[in-house]
């Protein structure tokens, strides 16, 4: 059979170390990137609305009031972090290094995923003591449609983490496996590139425009 | 969201024969009948199964099964169930008005029911399922493929599709749908004017069929991208798989914008957000871009495979290569380029500029052209053809005249300063039945007529076919050409009551012209019925009834599960015409090989059934129930990712068994001439038309 090429698809490829799995992943990591184009049109037309939407604040609280930069600069190293460790997780599968290496950074970027998510709703609670809920205004509508989508993106990734921390645990380095860990990296590092978004148009838009 | 008792806000006054109990009227009769019908039907069906012991068969082949042939049917089958509702609905319309001027015999609310639940019906679980059941069946096997690129997604596609399809079912039996038309505009829609349950069934029917339409989009999209067979270069595609491709790509782009809007829509009902609503800065123009952003597209995404389909039918049956391929690629994907530059045509009149007007009227123009150079090429291919006049080619010709009129006809809406003249008159509602009716229901039946000897390996009967292709085109005509003149005339759509006389005799018409299309639609279940029942008349087991030129009709019909027993090596486009030409088709392998196919699961069945409980639990306000179906479909969907055996291995030996027995057969079957295509004598081997050749 003809040897698969070094790289099938964009991003961190398994090599020529795991020639079945590397041929097998081909097709399913295409097939992923396609579906993040998709939730990428999601996520573009909610900063979409949200840009539409900065002025409605309709008498309730607006950005100056709401957002927290101290916080926002903290979620961001931790998130941008966490990319690192999945990174790193990948590299430990590409490679060929113990199989503990992989499932360590698989926690590392479990602990920081939800160390994210306790900022944000801690940001979140802090906001609603300020007035600032959805039910508000239009603004806050497109705020909480928007921040909390990402959110709800981490958690599946938190959850994703976890089964197939168990997975491997219990099945060892098959090839379906080692595909699901390519397709885990590739959506952190989406999730990141959304949070990129979040922070330049949400917050520093926000603020510069609201 | 106060009341939420056990049940939320269910009750019994939710049941239409309550309603018939409180108030006996025409209006109440009608409801209760299509009521009645929903639950005849269900009964009778499950009587059915039980009766005859096919649950057993049932399970095992077809909900289980993961194979891209038999969701194809299964997708077929949901689609023209929904069909009949549509089209009764459609008559109940038409029957109102006929009526004459006055309130006619259905009260203001349930006449807005019928044109959303028509819409909706017709739009997403008509044309949607028809288009992607025909593409499962067709695009593995036009490209050499054993299976698509994800089966058990594409099972869980059909299962969200159906259960969301369900809902509109389910609607006319438990409390009501929406009266916001299929494109539900708030704030009419909104908690505020409406806060019933019917825009919840359908916000819920629709986010949840999109999910199964996004996944099927992704499905299609890669299966063409990476499972070509060998040889199979793009542009040696079938034109049919140009224009999966190109609706897949729509799908990816054009379904979010939908999800979106129907999910701020939810947040605006369900958790007092404000996206949508008059007060506190909601915008609901964002709603109107939103919902047209995909809505436009979708109107692609539904005729670009119609047009594919047409491309295949013209150039087998005028016994031709398909004339300006390129062209026709190239024009494909203009159009679907040029889809997400025009939806803002869909509101003219809501307050844009006149110069954003112009912009989005010419673009909308701009799509004239290359469809019009569709239309050239479809008529050359038909030039100097060997031409028969077969039940799908009749569809085509068909086609060809009556949608020039529709696309003409949208060329004038498209002019900002005339669409202000009819906007939201029936001449709009003329237009769009003018473009989808010949253009995506004649090209879906078409199909059907093109490909069942393909599937189930007997032709469908010639005769019946025929008379409905005459009812429906003449149904057509007669119901919506009236609609073009009252359009002009002032009539506005989807009102109950009309004062103005001089609308009658349209209406007359228009009755006359709904009668007869459910003659078609009645001819169709004739035909099927008579197909069967002569069905030994009809076999073409050797696979290739019309001299067909794609590699689907290289192969056995029915097809055998794995499709290909040896991958077919491509050199041309039109592959398999070629191959007949050169006296090489039908090869003998020396070897065969072992071939692994997914195993079936129960996993879509089981999400079709969760998410339609989930539904209902939402639409009625059961929040426990809502909790518990998220936490299940959750768990078997985690549980389903623990499986490590997903293929079974057919052994080469069985393969070899059933490939040479039907080799036997070609070799043993007598090759026939067009001329005798619908006798008997066509078992499935043409014989090349030399005349054609040279």
């Amino acid at each position: 059979m003809k040897r698969a090429p070094t790289h099938s698809y964009p991003g961190l490829n398994l090599g020529r170390r795991h020639e079945s799995a590397h041929r097998a992943t081909e097709v399913v990591t295409f097939g992923f990137w396609v579906f993040l184009m998709s939730d990428l049109v999601y996520f573009g037309l909610m900063f979409a609305i949200y840009i539409t939407m900065i002025d409605a604040q309709a008498g309730g609280p607006g950005p100056h009031e709401l957002f927290d930069l101290y916080s926002i600069f903290a979620q961001t190293l931790i998130l941008l972090t966490s990319s690192l460790t999945v990174g790193l997780a990948m590299l430990a599968l590409k490679y060929n290094l113990p199989r503990w290496r992989i499932v360590f950074w698989f926690c590392v970027t479990l602990v920081l995923g939800l160390s994210f998510l306790v900022l944000e709703i801690r940001d979140f609670i802090a906001m609603a003591e300020k007035g600032g809920i959805p039910q508000r205004s239009g603004f806050l509508s497109a705020f909480y449609g928007l921040v909390p989508l990402h959110g709800l993106h981490v958690a599946a990734g938190c959850l994703w983490l976890i089964v197939l921390g168990i997975q491997l645990r219990v099945f060892g380095l098959t090839d379906l496996l080692m595909s699901r860990v390519v397709r885990l990296a590739l959506f952190w590092h989406f999730l990141d590139l959304i949070w990129i978004g979040i922070i330049t148009i949400v917050y520093f838009g926000g603020l510069t425009y609201g | 969201m106060t009341d939420t008792g056990f049940f939320g806000r269910l009750n019994w006054d939710v049941f239409p024969i309550a309603g018939l109990i409180q108030t006996p009227n025409t209006n109440e009769i009608v409801a209760n009948a299509a009521a009645g019908i929903v639950v005849v039907g269900v009964i009778a069906v499950v009587g059915l199964l039980s009766w005859f012991r096919l649950w057993g068969p049932l399970w095992r082949d077809w909900l289980t099964s993961a194979d891209h042939k038999k969701i194809g049917i299964m997708y077929i089958v949901f689609a023209i169930v929904m069909l009949a509702r549509g089209v009764l609905e459609g008559v109940v319309m038409r029957a109102q008005q006929a009526a004459g001027p006055g309130d006619g015999f259905l009260e203001a609310e349930h006449f807005a029911e019928l044109f959303s639940t028509h819409g909706t019906i017709m739009v997403f679980f008509v044309a949607v399922p028809f288009v992607f059941g025909v593409a499962n069946y067709l695009v593995p096997l036009m490209i050499g493929a054993r299976d698509v690129a994800f089966p058990v997604m594409n099972q869980i596609s059909l299962g969200l599709t159906v259960s969301a399809g369900m809902m509109l079912m389910v609607s006319l039996v438990v409390g009501n749908f929406s009266t916001g038309g299929w494109t539900a505009y708030p704030p009419y829609t909104g908690a505020a004017f409406n806060p019933g349950v019917g825009p919840d069934y359908w916000i819920w029917a629709i986010v949840v069929s999109g999910i199964g339409t996004t996944l099927t989009g992704i499905n299609f999209a890669v299966t063409i991208y990476k499972l070509r067979a060998p040889g199979m270069k793009f542009m040696r595609l079938p034109m049919y798989c140009w224009t999966i491709i190109s609706s897949s790509i729509l799908i990816i782009f054009a379904m979010p914008p939908l999800g979106v809007a129907a999910l701020m829509l939810a947040a605006d009902r369900y958790l007092d957000f404000h996206f949508f609503t008059n007060d506190l800065g909601g915008n609901m123009m964002n709603y109107a871009n939103l919902f047209w952003l995909f809505g436009h597209p979708e109107v692609y995404l539904l005729v670009l495979p119609a047009y594919g389909i047409y491309s295949e039918v013209f150039a087998t049956f005028s016994a031709k290569r398909l004339y300006g391929y390129n062209s026709l690629v190239i024009a494909t994907m203009c159009i679907a380029v040029l889809s997400f530059t025009v939806w803002l045509h869909h509101f003219f009149t809501m307050g844009q500029s006149a110069l954003i007007n112009a912009v989005f009227g010419i673009a909308t123009m701009l799509i004239a052209v290359p469809t019009g150079v569709k239309v050239y090429d479809w008529m050359a291919t038909l030039y100097r053809g060997r031409i028969r006049f077969s039940v799908p080619m009749l569809y085509g010709l068909a086609f060809l005249m009556l949608f020039v009129i529709g696309g003409l006809s949208g060329v004038i809406l498209a002019n900002p300063t005339v669409d202000y003249q009819v906007h939201n008159t029936l001449f709009l509602v003329a237009h769009f039945h003018n473009a989808l009716l010949p253009g995506v229901l004649f090209g879906l039946l078409a199909a059907y007529n093109y490909w069942f000897p393909k599937a189930f390996g007997f032709r469908l009967n010639e005769f019946w076919g025929r008379v409905s292709v005459v009812c429906w085109t003449v149904g057509f005509l007669l119901t919506f050409m009236p609609l073009y003149f009252v359009g002009l005339m002032g009539m506005p759509r989807r009102s109950f009551s009309y004062s103005d006389a001089s609308f009658h005799p349209y209406m007359l018409v228009a009755i006359i012209g709904a009668l007869i299309i459910t003659c078609g639609l009645l001819s169709i279940l004739v035909q099927l019925w008579v197909s069967i029942r002569d069905r030994e008349k009809t076999r073409a087991p050797v696979g290739d009834p019309w001299d067909g030129r794609t590699l689907e009709w290289s192969i056995p019909s029915p097809p055998p599960p794995y499709n290909f027993a040896i991958i077919p090596q491509v050199t041309d486009r039109d592959n398999f015409a070629v191959a007949k030409e050169r006296g090489e088709a039908y090869p003998s392998p020396d070897t065969y090989e072992d071939i692994a196919m997914p195993r079936n699961t129960a996993i879509g069945f089981t999400l079709c059934v969760l998410s339609g409980v989930w539904m209902f639990a939402l639409v009625w306000w059961i929040w426990w129930l809502a909790a518990l179906m998220t936490v299940l479909m959750l768990a078997s969907f985690i549980a389903w990712t623990f499986k490590t055996d997903f293929e079974e291995v057919i052994p080469a030996e069985e393969v070899r068994k059933q490939h040479e027995a039907w080799l036997d057969l070609v070799r043993n079957s007598k090759p026939v001439d067009r001329d005798y295509e619908t006798t008997p004598e066509n078992r499935g081997l043409a014989r090349p038309d030399l005349e054609a050749l040279t």
